[in-house]
């Protein structure tokens, strides 16, 4: 039995093409469906449909196989207890630390910086020599500087109209953000096999899309 | 204070109730007779010490795992112990300070500041069986042997054994010549199996073609013994520390040749500790290793005398989950409380044969049914009979 861990929306959307070249298809439609289980066309594949920050956990603890996440979600749940073999380049986006223009830094003190990747923002702070305080946020992000809430944000642009309609602008880049495939450890050791020839198959399904 | 101030225990400690400790104390027994069968002397290192000796080799995790508290007679820090292995270590090699192999085996509660996995304990019991003194690969292969026999006692017949060997990434690492930082970030797209990235890394650093061709390759050797021949064609121009580790896992292949072995070359649990062999043992729908071990030689230089060492170690709080339960045998006998002096020698003529007798009192509350006797003992005339009921 092999369960594969995915969390709707995007990612859903863009794996289930890949799956489907492994020739995984899902019995049911998961956009109507209501189960959080779903059959596929192979007796011993489950897809597990959960929120994309619970599938670091899920996988983890072997609650599933395989998961597939963002880059930004795998940096936050920071676990060494993860294989992360396939960089599916599907979600892709950015990391950026966005603000008002012009932002006057606060002369003594420290920068307030908005947030839902509180250990990622943190982290790349303290990697830059600064100190800051993370304000956690689990939305509307773009609103914390207007309110004088935070001086910066932290959150995934892809476009940046969001960040433009309220006006702010990009200023740094943390990282490029793409969804990875990530493997259970006992898993991929019991279930070297199947797992293997699903991961060579997903690689060649990617590397095909991307040429 | 409310209530439930003072009942609720802490995150992750838990207390054990009858069914489960003599569950937990049968497993102990059984496990402790088995290393006292196979030589092993067990040791019983102290709950508490100095920390310094405490995180001997146990790297950056160990030393978050363990909890601390100021020692008020010398102002230095204590620790409570996170792992048994260091402190057995320092047995070996400042206690008994023996020249030939030393078996020793123990048992005891570790404290973790924070849980290693899902809901898991922060108390766990550990148990384990070290060989010092012997280099070569037979001390592993005992030592796997031992935690085989283990998990046989366990009761557990199907399980994945995964072997690796630290020694070939250590080799390729060194001959790559890469900086502090490029090594921490090699290691951590190697244990996360991060193929893209690894080739990505390798080439930034621009790492001589061939050693970069070794390198990706690490991650893709995990499978079954066909793994190790591919590893000798891949390895072919590697240092001979390289091929040195590869025999070594060809040698316990050999041996254990009625156990299927997964090997995964880029297995690094423990690498700041680790020197040669190490294995782990997993179970279907289990995530995590139940029992692991390895090679860590001259962990015990820090404590006056470098030895060979290999061992293993597992939690009996979480093997006795995969006990299957015994049928409850009740073969109690309940005596009913009595004032005849002929009572009291007889319960004690039963318990010395190794019967279970549970003595009532004068008015209590049930009857020996509701004590979960399935005897009871009975007054005919002077005699006492033994009746079930």
């Amino acid at each position: 039995m092999l369960k594969i861990a995915l969390s709707k929306g995007r990612i859903l959307d863009d794996t289930l093409p890949l799956l489907a070249t492994a020739d995984i298809v899902p019995r049911d439609n998961p956009e109507t469906s209501r189960k959080l289980i779903l059959d596929t066309n192979h007796e011993d594949v489950k897809l597990v449909l959960i929120r994309a920050s619970d599938v670091p956990t899920y996988v983890e603890y072997g609650a599933a196989d395989i998961g597939v996440a963002g880059k930004d979600v795998l940096m936050e749940y920071d676990s060494d207890d993860l294989y992360e073999p396939l960089d599916l380049k599907i979600a892709q986006c950015r990391l950026m630390v966005a603000g008002r223009e012009n932002t006057p830094l606060p002369p003594h003190g420290r920068l307030r910086i908005a947030t839902k990747y509180t250990k990622t923002t943190q982290r790349y702070y303290a990697q830059q020599g600064i100190q800051v305080e993370v304000i956690k946020l689990y939305g509307s992000m773009e609103l914390a500087p207007l309110v004088g809430l935070a001086d910066f944000i932290v959150d995934l642009v892809e476009t940046g109209n969001t960040l433009r309609a309220n006006g702010l602008v990009e200023l740094e880049q943390i990282a490029r953000i793409s969804s990875r495939l990530v493997v259970n450890k006992a898993a991929m050791k019991i279930k070297y096999q199947q797992i293997k020839h699903l991961i060579s198959q997903l690689q060649q399904a990617v590397a095909q899309k991307t040429v | 204070m409310q209530y439930q101030d003072y009942w609720l225990l802490p995150s992750g400690i838990t207390e054990i109730l009858p069914e489960e400790a003599a569950l937990l104390e049968d497993l102990r027994r059984k496990l402790l007779d088995l290393y006292a069968r196979w030589g092993y002397e067990m040791v019983i290192p102290p709950m508490i010490e100095y920390v310094e000796s405490l995180l001997v080799g146990g790297g950056k995790a160990l030393d978050l795992q363990t909890f601390r508290l100021t020692d008020q007679l010398t102002g230095r820090m204590m620790g409570v112990r996170a792992d048994m292995t260091p402190q057995v270590a320092r047995i070996d090699a400042h206690h008994l300070k023996r020249d030939v192999p030393t078996r020793l085996c123990y048992w005891g509660t570790v404290l973790h500041t924070r849980p290693n996995n899902f809901a898991g304990s922060r108390s766990l019991m550990q148990v384990g069986a070290e060989l010092y003194g012997y280099k070569g690969v037979s001390s592993d292969i005992e030592v796997l042997a031992l935690m085989l026999e283990t998990l046989r006692v366990v009761g557990l017949t199907e399980f994945h054994l995964d072997v690796g060997h630290v020694e070939i990434y250590r080799s390729l690492v060194n001959q790559a010549q890469l900086d502090a930082t490029q090594e921490i970030q090699l290691f951590d797209a190697i244990k996360r199996k991060a193929a893209v990235e690894l080739a990505e890394l390798l080439k930034t650093w621009r790492v001589e073609t061939t050693l970069a061709i070794m390198l990706n390759s690490l991650i893709h050797l995990h499978g079954d013994n066909s793994v190790l021949t591919e590893a000798r064609q891949q390895f072919k121009t590697a240092p001979a520390a390289v091929h040195h580790a590869l025999d070594e896992l060809e040698q316990l292949h050999a041996a254990l040749d009625h156990t299927p072995l997964h090997f995964d070359l880029a297995e690094l649990r423990g690498y700041s500790y680790h020197t040669g062999i190490v294995f782990a043992a997993y179970i279907d729908k289990h995530g995590e290793a139940i029992a692991k071990g390895g090679r860590y030689d001259d962990i015990g230089k820090i404590f006056g005398r470098a030895r060979p060492a290999t061992g293993f170690s597992t939690n009996l709080r979480t093997l006795v989950t995969f006990t299957p339960a015994p049928p409850k045998q009740l073969t109690r006998i309940f005596a009913p409380y009595s004032t005849s002096p002929s009572w009291m020698a007889k319960v004690q003529e039963l318990r010395s044969q190794g019967e279970i007798v549970i003595c009532g009192l004068p008015q209590q509350v049930g009857d020996a049914k509701m004590m979960e006797c399935t005897r009871e003992l009975h007054q005919t005339g002077n005699d006492w009979q033994i009746i079930d009921i």
